[in-house]
């Protein structure tokens, strides 16, 4: 491949990418309001279009048209570049997740992902961690004793729950000896016993799921670990003073996270896009998308699932959580995933 | 393509660092340092190490400059004052190892002019062969870096916890017999 072609296909995908991003954040905020409304046994958005489907763009018009208020007290560059860089770290990380397998066109095979590098799963913790900056600071820059505390919990939440993050992804690197998410996939693929998918939950990375569905949840503040923006004590957490696009961008990014941790999570342990296949050529082509997608959908449910479902921790029981129980646990299934890989190869 | 890579980021490495000593607000400064850490892994992506890159970028991009800004987030350092009067012990020492500093780095550059410096793509640095210098050649090392960690971690915790009771209750006994005797 060319070096042109090289640059407008990556130019083609990055634009495709990042608009199917953008649209699936704003359904899933949809998703979020109509399922939680439905929990608390009211009927969410059912106003704006049928089921409320159109309230996404409304409430994207309402923040682009409201006044963007900028307090006399923070410190000006940073507080613009913190949501900026947050945004853009929870985008960057989609380049490398492959959404289904390599796809025959014109002759060239185009993998389904913006690029497939060999450290790809550590190229997505690395650019998580620094999307930490993003909030605090936020927090810090703000000037004000909300933003600031919440900036602080976010910080020391996200560095504590980054290690058990990373530790219990470790089991599944052991098994499949390798960082590229498109390698790692493939492993998953058939079945054993004839039944049972050869994913990884089932061969014997069901500890290591929970870890890390634990885990991503604190990193990215989501309920039961929403410490940073626990509206009853902090206000607004973070992005208290932040109002109009800016704090939109904020939102954008942790649904943006959210997503890349669903998505994450099927790659490595639900085996991607793999699934039944059957009939015409063209379904060959999309039935992994649908599987990868339905997947997806599923962590995003029990995402909000979980925030209909679960109270809030107190700040020290999540770090002593985090701590004192998660990280040994992730350490153990380290160490037992080792050892198991150890004797049977 | 590589080499124009190499040289814009290897600027804005520079720049990062120099803006690094010239800010004067400590989180500016820290801001800078990561700049500086990112296009340094930038650097080593270039030359074909992957695995490093990831780790410069998640280690000390994603984890220790996160601990510089918490500090300076909880102690809310503010600006610092430049100029004044430069220090006795700047003027003696700092000069002339600058001075040397500068030849040593122009004399490494004029050696290397003949041969080819830049090395981009050369060698790739995949994660498996790390791991096999790392767990075999060089278990030892690598195990006995990690018990120096966790003593420098102890350390800190030794000098950090509070007083338990009892040791505070001998202290105070000891100062106020001291007080006494004077």
């Amino acid at each position: 491949m060319s070096l042109g072609l090289y640059l407008l296909v990556g130019f083609i995908k990055s634009f495709i990418i990042i608009n199917v991003y953008l649209v699936v954040f704003a359904y899933t905020v949809w998703a979020e309001r109509k399922v939680l409304g439905h929990i608390q046994n009211r009927w969410g958005p059912t106003k704006v279009g049928p089921f409320g489907l159109l309230q996404p763009i409304a409430d994207g018009v309402k923040l682009l048209f409201k006044e963007d208020m900028t307090p006399p007290f923070v410190y000006q560059p940073i507080f613009t570049i913190a949501p900026v860089l947050a945004l853009v770290m929870s985008l960057m990380s989609v380049a490398v997740i492959p959404i289904a397998p390599a796809l025959h066109l014109f002759g060239y095979d185009i993998p389904m992902q913006v690029t497939d590098i060999n450290i790809g799963l550590l190229f997505i913790l690395g650019v998580t961690s620094i999307g930490v900056y993003g909030i605090a600071l936020a927090g810090w820059s703000s000037n004000s004793k909300y933003a600031m505390l919440g900036g602080l919990r976010a910080s020391a939440q996200m560095i504590s729950y980054e290690a058990s993050l990373g530790l219990s992804l470790i089991g599944v690197l052991i098994m499949s000896g390798s960082f590229s998410l498109q390698e790692i996939v493939h492993q998953q693929e058939g079945f054993f016993w004839g039944f049972i998918p050869n994913w990884n939950i089932f061969r014997g990375q069901f500890f290591g799921f929970f870890l890390y569905i634990i885990a991503a949840y604190a990193e990215t503040n989501r309920v039961p670990f929403d410490l940073p923006e626990a509206e009853s004590e902090l206000g607004g957490g973070y992005h208290t003073e932040y109002s109009s696009m800016k704090w939109s961008m904020f939102f954008m990014a942790e649904y943006h996270n959210m997503i890349t941790v669903a998505c994450l999570a099927t790659l490595l342990f639900l085996g991607g896009w793999s699934g039944p296949v059957i009939g015409p050529p063209i379904l060959h082509t999309l039935l992994p998308l649908a599987w990868f997608c339905l997947k997806v959908a599923f962590f995003l449910f029990i995402y909000i699932w979980v925030r209909g479902t679960m109270p809030r921790f107190r700040y020290d029981q999540l770090m002593a959580f985090g701590w004192k129980v998660l990280l040994p646990l992730a350490i153990l299934n380290v160490v037992v995933t080792a050892f198991f890989v150890a004797w049977f190869s | 393509m590589e080499l124009v890579l190499f040289w814009v980021f290897a600027a804005i490495c520079i720049g990062g660092a120099i803006n690094l000593l010239a800010q004067k607000h400590p989180i500016n400064s820290a801001l800078s340092l990561v700049v500086v850490m990112a296009s340094l892994a930038v650097e080593y992506l270039l030359l074909g190490a992957e695995f490093v890159a990831a780790v410069q970028v998640i280690i000390y991009a994603g984890a220790i400059m996160v601990l510089f800004i918490f500090v300076i987030m909880l102690l809310n350092a503010g600006e610092e004052p430049h100029g004044g009067k430069t220090s006795l012990v700047a003027k003696l020492v700092g000069l002339p190892a600058l001075g040397i500093l500068a030849v040593m780095l122009v004399w490494a550059l004029t050696a290397q002019a003949g041969g080819s410096v830049a090395v981009a793509g050369a060698e790739p640095g995949p994660p498996q062969v790390i791991a096999r210098l790392l767990f075999n050649d060089f278990l030892l090392p690598f195990e006995v870096t990690s018990v120096l960690v966790l003593i420098a971690i102890m350390g800190a915790v030794v000098l950090a916890a509070p007083l338990q009771p009892h040791h505070a209750a001998k202290i105070l006994a000891a100062q106020a017999g001291e007080g006494g005797q004077s």
